[in-house]
Order: C-alpha cells, then structure tokens, then sequence
C-alpha cells in the first residue's frame, strides 16, 4: 500500500485558501511547487478544471516563467549560473565536471535516484562572485570545479548513495 | 463638431471607432496587420500597423486610440523599413515551401512580402519549428508556417470559449499547442475551425479529403454519390469573382462541376435537411407534450453537440436526438442507393460538401456508422470543392446550371435557410406553425428571427402557447445561455446553437473572409433563394414524404428513428487521474472518486478523505486501490463514484463502505 493522499489533499487546501480564484494562479502554482517539487500534470489538470481556465491557458502559464519547472526535480537543485559575467569565468566548465560526476548524459537533467538535478539559470544577480552556483538555497561563490565537486561528494555521503 | 483625423493629407471624419486603425482602413488605406481582427481583442504584437502622428512619433495603429485634429502618416521611409525588416525576420523562420502549401495566394505573409517587394532575406533561420499536427479530421497545424500573431489563440479562447490552444513557453522557444504539448486530437477542440478561418498563413488549415475523392472518382468498381449543404452556394462564387450571386443559379453551376468530374448523382443537403425539420418539429412537440428535456437543442452543429458533450453531460438529454442533416443524407443515401443504383453497399461512396471543418469530426462518430462503416465516407469543404473544380480544369463561370438529382435534391425553402444562424428555429415554427398562410406570408411570418447579433431570445405564440426560444451562435454565447439556465434565471423552451458566427455560412470550411459585411451577403443569399422556391414548409416536400412512405414509416416512429436519430455521449476533458492509494496485490477493489467541479461542491473531496481514512483503517488495506478523475460525467447526481466498475450517484459515505466491503468479500 502507497498512498499519496497528504500531497493531493495539499493541493485542496492551497485552492481553498486561494478562495479558487482565477487571478490567482501564479501564488497557487508556486505553492504547489513548493509542495511537488514540480507541477505534475494531473495536478495541471485539477487546477484547471477547479479555477475554471482552460488547461491550454494553465499549461502556458506554468510554461511562461523559468521559476516553474514540469518535471520531477531531484532532492538537491544545483543551479548554475551561466549568466554573461559567469559565462566568461568558465561556467561551462562547471556543467561538464557536475555532468561527469552525476553521469548524466547530454539532455539528463536528474539523476536516477532523483537526489540531485541540474539546471542552468541565466543570471543570479552576484555577478561579483562570478562564477556562482547555488545548491538547494546556499550560494558559493567564485567555485572551482575541484570545490564543486567535493560539495556534491560531501552531500552524496550524507545521502549514502553508492556510484 | 466633427471629429476627424488627417490620414496622409486627406481629412477622414470618424464616429465611435476605438481605434486609429478601423479609421484609416474607413479612408481607404490598406494597412496590414496580422493580429488585429476586428472580431477579437486588441493584441498590438505585430507590429505591421506602425503609423507616423505628427508630433508624437512612430505608434501602432491598432492600439492608439483616435484623438480629433491628428495628422497621420501612413508611409514613410522608416516605416517601410520597419516593415520589411518585420516580415523579413518572420520570413527567416518560416517553412517557405509556397508552391506546396494549401493558402498560398490567400496568405498575408505571402501577399505583404510581394506587397513590400522583398527579395532578400539578410536573417539566418534560427528557431525552425517543423512539427506537423494531423492528428484530427479537420483540421491540419503545421507549426513552421506560424507567425505567433495569437489570432488563433484569442478566437478560441474570446469567441468560443473553449482556449483549446495557447502560448506555451517564451521568448524564441514561444509556440502556439494545446494543454501539455499534446496534439490537437486528445485536447478540447471542437472542430469549429474558426482559427483556421483567422490564421493569417498556413499555420492552422482545415484538412484536405480530395485526394481520396479523386481516388475513388476513377476506381471503375466505385459508385461516388455527392450532396452540397445549403451554405455552400452562398460562399463559393467568392471564389470565381461572383460574390453574392443568385444561389439557384450557383447550386447548379456546382451540380455541372461535379456530374463533370464524375459524381453519378447529386444531392442536396437541404432535402435532408428537410427531413430534419420533420424530425425535429416533431420530436419538439413531443417533449412539449411531456413537458420533459426542455429546453430542447438543436443538434444540426457538430461543434456545439461536442461542446455540450465535453462541457455539460448533463444537458446532453436535451439536445434534440435528431441526427445533422449531413448525418440524415447519409444513412438515407446508404439506404436507399445501392437499389436505386444497383450497386453493392460497399461500393457505393457517400460524400458531402459541407462549410465545415467540424463536419469531417461527425462523419467519423462511432454513432453515425452502421456495422463499423461510416454513412459519410468523405466530407469535402467549399475550399476543397472550389479545389477540384480548378483541378479539374472546370471553368465555372462559364459553366451552364444544371438540375440536382432525385429524391434527394428536392428541396423546400425550410432546407435552404438552415445554413444561416436562426434559420433552424425558423423552419421549425414554419412546420409547427397551424396556419394555412401560402406564398409571401409564408416566408415572412417568422423573419423576425433573423435578427441575431450572439444571442435572440424570442417569445412566441404558436398554437395558443408561448413558446422561448433563442437562436444563439458563437459557443461563448452558448456558455452564457447555459449558465442562467443553470442558475434559474432563465427558461426557455428550444434553443438553437450555431458554433460560428452567423451560422453555417461563415463556417471555417468556407471561403476565407475578413469583411464581416460578407455575412450579410451570404445570408441574403439563401434567404433570396427560399423566396425563389416553390414550397416553404419543410413538411411539403414530397419527396420526402415519398421517402417516409416508402422507407421509413411516420417520424419519430421505429424505423424513422433508426436512419435519423442518434446518441451522445459524455466527452471527458481531462484524461489525467490521480493516484491516491495504490494497492499492492493484483486483486484489488478498484475506487475512483470524481472530482469535477460540481462533485467538489456536493462534497466528494470529504468524502475522498472518508475512503482514505477507511482504507488506511481497514483489514483489507492492501487490496483497496484509490483513483481521483476530473469529471465522470454524472454532474447534477453528484458526488459520483465508481466501485469497481460500478457507477454509483448521490454518494455517501456509509452506504460507500458498505458497497466497498461487498466487493472486497466478493475478492477474497
């Protein structure tokens, strides 16, 4: 027996206190993602129907903004920052060293067991620190590839996940 | 005093017009856009309606607003450049395969780069999307040959209401596709094809059959009989250059073409329409009797039978049982023609020429088939048929009328009128009507209706009864309508649905048109060929009665209803469940809990927790498995839910476990 009844219930509890108000779509999908971790496609299709908008108007609005993403995301979001500033301090070279050590192949973006995603993003706003990724909510600034890697070793001890 | 602009030198007055554009188009002056459609909201994203305000600098036409006293410029240097460097960069993307694509010499890009002289394109292709959509029988989309203008999205989502298409994703990975990047076939869309209609190229277009038409037209084992609906008449001298000509007159040119391309028989759809009107009138009287499934609705518009299907099953009992005129021509044509033809049914193909995308969805309803074979075989659109003729090498215009062939081309003005929005009701209360009134009077007792703007809602007195009624077109109208009756603010006893404004006359399958004047003329059209005909009243066409009489019995009756009547179902939106409790043994008890709107309202998501907490708490928790839908169909007997296959309605929680726990004794 699997039940995910506390997430779907979740999702009710968000509508609700978003009164099902059309206007507010955006506030509800981030909840939602907060709680997913993504925006399922059933999940899509339930608000739709509840706030009553189209599931195409829904769909583009999840698809519109960066922030919402429509696939599952590992436990641990490395995002890179490949933004102009960090582009040219080599940020590149820190997406094929956290590619290679996550063996993932050119379009993966998670890994299998779903502990870390990759995901690039076009500017952090710390260009000072350049190059500048950030894991989960802690930003590293001016990271080597040796620096980074050492960080994802150090999380995968802690998820005891054998490679 | 007056208002006015000065457009290029030249004093324009003008009235209420919201917006420069409408004014300077009101002068004469052929300004291009892309996303404006009168029809729609203002958009502004173009960009090809730039103007010059003295004074105030380079602005869109579409989206400023007129002020007394400005002076404009329509043309100078910079905004040709504007222009050109605008359709050039569109052009850099585009699938430029012209001489292949089926709107070229009827495409703006087309049209505007040869009206801009452009011979060049200096931009690289860099956001090439080739995806093609033919995932439905109407309509084609092809990706590559979209300029993102919107028209397309704004008419689904303003006009119908139904938002089956939208934007997905920005900036240079921004498209137009339905809900989760699927295809057209598995999303909302009801086929009404309007956003083919406002497509400015080739992006959207409705689905070609004349391949498979010619291909049966030469097979020597194959007998092709034809029948052209009412609306085509009225729209396909645009074509030819013979706008709003005599509809008689252009029925026969088409009965000509076709007998020359090799069609054995032509029909017309407005016998069977006839034979609709019939049908309809009667069963109308029936439920009047009964007083049961008021309001009834017309069935004749294939998109709104959809919409009703998909958006409220539980008014699908009150749409009339009557099968589509198309529908009734082709079950009789199945029936009667391989006799009168001497020809074995498989061999016998049925066509139809049809205004409508939506049509070539109906053909292919399961209902409308007997033994797994369509009544219809091919469904062609004006375009289509305008297609062959030039294929064919026919020069229309030149061409003698003929006559059409019987039983099925006779037909009465009640048959011909059905192709414009109220022309439905019109013929019904024309054969409910008790009156002995002949000739004039006859066409004009009802002409009140004709004056529809979205939504007509009449009172009638027939036969000592008042009757309300209301001729809607537009599915958003229809919406509207729907939720006062719902809300009970309001009764009616008939109402008829077009999904295209106007009616059948301005069906995606016709002539493309931007004018909405052109309305107006199609319309006229077929209410002057009503005055030209001989019978009004559907129910005196003796062919039809001949049919009854020889084939079917009295309408309404056994037979009757077999050729001419049909079902609905319900058409769920969302094919997306959740998995809530998943059991872990093969044999389980199956629970799906509806979670549609009016299931929530009436409780199902406490009741949905009930379960849960029931299942969690029970000795059989491993064989429960838990499911949430989006809608199962049963909206006023809510809160639904399925057991183990087994719909049950006006749930509650005690009787639930109940059921539950006999199916799972029935398990172990």
């Amino acid at each position: 027996m699997k039940t995910n009844y506390n997430k779907f219930e979740m999702v009710c509890q968000i509508l609700k206190k978003n009164n099902f108000d059309k206007s507010k779509l955006i506030p509800i999908l981030q909840d939602v993602q907060k709680e997913y971790k993504y925006l399922p496609e059933e999940v899509l299709a339930f608000i739709s129907s509840s706030l009553n908008i189209s599931p195409a108007k829904v769909y583009g609005v999840a698809t519109f903004f960066a922030h919402f993403t429509l696939e599952p995301r590992g436990k641990y979001v490395i995002r890179v920052c490949d933004g102009t500033a960090c582009h040219v301090k080599k940020s590149s070279s820190l997406i094929d060293s956290i590619k290679n050590r996550l063996n993932l192949k050119e379009n993966e973006r998670s890994t299998k067991d779903m502990v870390f995603t990759l995901e690039t993003v076009s500017c952090l706003g710390a260009c000072g620190l350049a190059p500048v990724v950030l894991i989960g909510d802690d930003v590293y600034g001016q990271i080597t590839p040796d620096k980074l890697v050492r960080l994802i070793d150090e999380i995968m001890r802690r998820e005891e996940t054998k490679w | 005093m007056d208002k006015y602009l000065i457009i290029n030198s030249r004093k324009i007055l003008f009235g209420d017009e919201k917006n420069i554009l409408e004014i300077i188009r009101k002068g004469n002056v052929e300004l291009p856009t892309f996303c404006y459609h009168s029809e729609l909201s203002t958009y502004g994203s173009c960009r090809l309606c730039m103007i010059e305000i003295v004074g105030r600098g380079i602005l869109p036409a579409c989206s400023t607003p007129p002020e007394s006293g400005m002076e404009i410029r329509t043309n100078n240097e910079q905004i040709i450049e504007i222009r050109k460097i605008i359709v050039e960069l569109l052009l850099a993307n585009h699938d430029r395969d012209c001489t292949l694509c089926g709107k070229s010499e009827t495409c703006k890009l087309q049209t505007l780069a040869r009206r801009l002289g452009i011979d060049e394109i200096r931009f690289k292709d860099v956001i090439h999307k080739k995806y093609k959509d033919s995932s439905t029988y109407s309509l084609v989309r092809e990706q590559g040959k979209c300029v993102l203008c919107g028209d397309c999205v704004r008419f689904c989502d303003e006009v119908q209401s139904v938002g089956a298409i939208s934007f997905v994703n920005r900036g240079p990975k921004s498209l137009i596709c339905p809900s989760f990047g699927k295809d057209l076939g598995s999303s909302e869309c009801v086929y009404c094809g309007q956003c083919a209609r406002v497509c400015p190229t080739g992006a959207i277009m409705p689905r070609s059959e004349v391949n498979y038409v010619w291909r049966v037209l030469s097979d020597p084992k194959k007998k092709v009989v034809v029948a052209v609906a009412p609306a085509v008449r009225a729209a396909i001298g645009e074509m030819f250059g013979l706008v709003g000509e005599n509809g008689t007159r252009i029925a026969g040119k088409i009965v000509t073409a076709l007998r020359s391309m090799g069609f054995v028989k032509v029909f017309d759809v407005s016998s069977s329409a006839d034979m609709t009107i019939v049908e309809e009138a009667n069963e109308f009287m029936e439920r009047l009797k009964s007083n049961e499934r008021l309001p009834l609705f017309t069935s004749c518009c294939p998109a709104w039978v959809k919409f009703v299907e998909q958006y409220y099953p539980d008014f699908i009992l009150n749409l009339s049982t009557c099968r589509s005129p198309q529908a009734m021509y082709g079950s009789i044509a199945k029936k009667i023609m391989p006799e009168i033809l001497n020809v074995a049914r498989e061999n016998l193909v049925v066509v139809s020429i049809m205004p409508c995308t939506a049509k070539k969805f109906e053909a292919r309803r399961s209902e409308l088939a007997s033994n797994g074979v369509a009544d219809i075989d091919y469904v062609l659109t004006t375009q289509e048929l305008s297609r062959m003729i030039e294929e064919a090498g026919v020069r229309f215009n030149k061409i003698d009328p003929s006559s059409f062939d019987m039983p099925l081309g006779f037909k009465t003005g009640g048959g011909i009128i059905f192709g414009n929005s109220g022309g439905v009701t019109e013929a019904v209360l024309r054969n409910i009507a008790n009156s002995s009134s002949t000739g004039a009077n006859e066409i004009e007792q009802f002409d009140f209706v004709r004056k529809c703007d979205g939504v007509n809602r009449l009172k009638i007195n027939i036969n000592d009864r008042e009757l309300k009624m209301a001729v809607v077109y537009g599915l958003k109208n229809a919406r509207k309508v729907l939720r006062d009756i719902k809300a009970g603010k309001s009764r009616y006893d008939f109402i008829e649905v077009m999904a295209c404004p106007g009616g059948c006359i301005g069906g995606a399958g016709q002539p493309v048109y931007t004018d909405l004047q052109m309305r107006k003329v199609r319309a006229d059209v077929l209410y002057e060929n009503d005055k030209t005909l001989e019978l009004h009243k559907s129910q005196d066409n003796p062919y039809v009665q001949k049919i009854y009489e020889d084939y079917l019995g009295k309408p309404g009756e056994y037979i009757a209803h077999k050729y001419l009547h049909t079902q609905y179902e319900h058409k769920k939106r969302f094919k997306e469940t959740f998995e809530i409790y998943k059991s872990l043994k093969k044999k389980n008890v199956e629970i799906n809990v509806c979670l549609g709107n009016g299931c929530m309202c009436k409780g199902s998501e406490e009741i949905l927790r009930n379960i849960v907490s029931f299942a969690e708490s029970s000795k059989y928790k491993d064989s429960i498995n838990i499911k949430a839908s989006i809608c199962l169909g049963k909206c006023s007997k809510g809160p639904v839910i399925k057991v183990a296959n087994k719909i049950l309605e006006n749930c509650e929680i005690n009787m639930l476990k109940n059921i539950i726990l006999k199916e799972l004794n029935k398990i172990s």
